[in-house]
C-alpha cells in the first residue's frame, strides 16, 4: 500500500490518456437523427485531473496547435479554416465582425428639394444603406458636441431631375457626388451682417489629405438604384456620412455577413457494398459519398467529400440499420467573411481580433 | 458615486478575496464567454506549486496524481437583463490556506485577460502570415 494507484489506471488505458469514448465526447459533436449530443465543450482544465489527463488549453498548447488554412481569397470574400481554437473565441470574432467594426455610412441628410414619389425619410433610409468606399480607420467618431470637420465627416451631394416630356429616369449611386470641400449649404441666421456659416467646418479640402488623395471617396457600387423620377420631378440633397458601428444600426456593419461552421465528419460504420452503396450515394444531395470499384463488378461506398455535408440527415433518415454516423469536429471552424467593400475581408478579420484585444486591455486597466 | 460611469465593479467580501462577482458595463457575450473560457484554463505554474505543494497535500489525498492544479473552482457569467448593457462574471478560486497564500479572484481574472490578449495576438500573427503566404503563392 506504499504507492496509491488510481482505479482508472487500467493496462489498456494508460495514465495520461483519455479512453476512446471520452475523447470522442470531448472532441466531437455527434449528430443523431433527432438532435445533436455532446454539444457543450469541456472547458475546465481540471475536468479529467483524477485520470491524470490535462485538459487545459493554455497559451503554450494553443500556440503549438493553432493553425489557419485559407481555402479561398478574393477581393470581397474569404473562406478559411481555423484549427485548434475554441468556439467561444470563434463566436467572439464573428460577433465583432458583424457588430463592432466601425464603418462609414450616411447619417444626416439635408433635403433641399424632393418632389419625387419617394418620401424624404424613405429616401434618407436608402441613402444610409449604401456601402461607401471609405476606409474608416482614417476618420474619427463624431459625437453630439463635436463640430463636423474634414476628419469626421464625408459630404455627398445628389442633384438630379427629370425634364418634362422626357421618359422616367432612374437615379443610381453613380450620381452621388463627393464634395471634398465640405457642405455647400448655408445655415440660416437672423443676423444678416454675420459671416455665413455652412453645416460643416472643413479647414482644408479632403483630397489634400495624404491618405485620401490616393483614392477618391465614393460609393462602392455604381449601379444601386436610389430612386426613380417621373417627368417634372427633382431631388436635391446633401448627405453627411459619419463613422459608426453595427451595434447602433446595421448600415454600419462592414460584412454582408460573416459566419462559421464546424468541420463535418462522416463515418461509415459498416462496409456498404453493391446496391446499398448506390442507394447511399444517390441519397446525399451534396455528393458526400462516392463509389469505389473493387474489381469484379464489386463496389463499395466511401466518404469522398465530408466537408460538403450540410447535415440534411438524408443518409440516416428512415434506415433500419445504422450505416453512417454524422458528427462535427469541435475545434475546427470553417469561417466565411463577405465584405461590403470598405475594408478587404482579411483586414476585417485582423481588425476584429484587434478589437477583442482592446476590450481585454480596457478591462485590465479598469481592474488595476 | 453618481455621475461616474465605472466600466467594472467588483462585488465581494473584504475578508475573503477568493470569490467575487465582477460587474462590467458595456459588455456582452462577446467578451464574457471568451473570458470564461480562459478562466477555465487558469492553472498554477510549477514554481507556485512547489512552495504550496507541501501545504496543499493535506487537503488533496490524491494530489500526487494531479498533473493539473487549477486555480478556479467556479467561473461563469450572466446577463441580468438584456436591455441593460451589463455582464456579471463570477470567479471563485482555490487556494485559501491563509490570507497570505490566498489567490484573489481579481488576480485570476487579470491573468485570464492577459492570456486572452496573448491568444488574440497569436491568432492575428498566424492569420497575417498565412494570408501573406497565400497571396504570394497565388499571385
Amino acid at each position: 500500500m506504499s504507492k496509491k494507484v488510481s482505479a482508472l489506471d487500467m493496462p489498456d488505458v494508460p495514465m495520461g490518456q483519455l479512453p476512446e469514448h471520452l475523447n470522442r465526447q470531448r472532441t466531437r459533436v455527434t449528430c443523431n437523427a433527432d438532435a445533436p449530443i455532446h454539444t457543450d465543450a469541456v472547458h475546465y482544465s481540471g475536468a479529467y485531473s483524477l485520470m491524470g489527463v490535462d485538459n487545459s488549453m493554455g497559451l503554450e498548447k494553443f500556440s503549438k496547435n493553432f493553425k489557419v488554412e485559407i481555402v479561398r481569397l478574393s477581393e470581397d470574400e474569404i473562406e478559411f479554416d481555423m484549427i485548434g481554437i475554441d468556439a467561444s473565441l470563434a463566436n467572439a470574432f464573428r460577433r465583432i465582425l458583424i457588430a463592432e467594426i466601425p464603418t462609414m455610412a450616411i447619417e444626416k441628410v439635408l433635403m433641399v428639394n424632393n418632389t419625387s414619389l419617394i418620401a424624404d425619410e424613405v429616401l434618407s433610409h436608402r441613402l444610409g444603406l449604401i456601402p461607401l468606399d471609405a476606409d474608416p480607420r482614417l476618420f474619427e467618431y463624431l459625437s453630439e458636441n463635436d463640430v463636423p470637420n474634414e476628419r469626421n465627416t464625408i459630404v455627398y451631394k445628389l442633384e438630379v431631375s427629370c425634364k418634362k416630356d422626357s421618359p422616367r429616369n432612374t437615379v443610381k449611386t453613380n450620381q452621388l457626388k463627393w464634395l471634398p470641400n465640405g457642405s455647400e449649404l448655408e445655415m440660416a441666421t437672423l443676423d444678416k451682417s454675420a459671416k455665413v456659416k455652412s453645416y460643416t467646418s472643413f479647414s482644408c479640402s479632403q483630397d489634400s489629405l495624404p491618405e485620401i488623395s490616393k483614392k477618391p471617396l465614393g460609393v462602392k457600387h455604381d449601379d444601386i438604384i436610389i430612386a426613380k423620377l417621373g417627368p417634372g420631378q427633382a431631388i436635391e440633397l446633401e448627405a453627411h456620412a459619419v463613422k459608426g458601428i453595427g451595434k447602433v444600426h446595421a448600415k454600419w456593419s462592414p460584412v454582408a455577413s460573416a459566419w462559421y461552421r464546424m468541420l463535418p465528419e462522416v463515418v461509415l460504420l459498416t462496409e456498404v457494398k453493391g446496391q446499398d452503396a448506390e442507394k447511399l450515394v444517390n441519397k446525399c444531395p451534396v455528393n458526400v459519398f462516392d463509389i469505389e470499384d473493387l474489381g469484379h463488378g464489386d463496389k463499395k461506398a466511401i466518404v469522398a467529400n465530408p466537408r460538403a455535408c450540410t447535415l440534411c440527415r438524408e443518409c440516416i433518415r428512415g434506415v433500419n440499420e445504422e450505416l453512417v454516423e454524422l458528427g462535427r469536429v469541435k475545434h475546427h471552424f470553417i469561417f466565411t467573411i463577405e465584405s461590403t467593400g470598405a475594408l478587404s475581408p482579411e483586414e476585417l478579420f485582423i481588425e476584429a481580433v484587434k478589437i477583442l484585444e482592446e476590450k481585454c486591455d480596457r478591462l485590465l486597466s479598469e481592474l488595476s | 458615486m453618481e455621475g461616474i460611469l465605472l466600466f467594472a465593479m467588483e462585488h465581494g467580501s473584504l475578508s475573503d478575496l477568493s470569490a467575487s462577482t465582477f460587474s462590467l458595463m458595456d459588455e456582452d457575450h462577446t467578451l464574457a464567454n471568451s473570458v470564461r473560457f480562459t478562466l477555465n484554463q487558469e492553472n498554477m505554474d510549477s514554481s507556485v506549486v512547489d512552495c504550496m505543494g507541501c501545504v496543499l497535500r493535506h487537503n488533496f489525498y490524491a494530489y500526487d496524481m494531479l498533473t493539473v492544479r487549477p486555480r478556479v473552482v467556479f467561473c461563469g457569467y450572466s446577463i441580468p437583463h438584456p436591455s441593460d448593457n451589463k455582464v456579471n462574471i463570477r470567479v471563485q478560486t482555490t487556494g485559501t490556506i491563509s490570507s497570505s497564500l490566498s489567490d484573489p479572484a481579481k488576480d485570476v481574472l487579470k491573468d485570464a485577460l492577459e492570456n486572452l490578449t496573448q491568444m488574440c495576438q497569436h491568432v492575428r500573427s498566424t492569420f497575417g502570415k498565412t494570408v501573406d503566404d497565400f497571396k504570394v503563392k497565388n499571385q
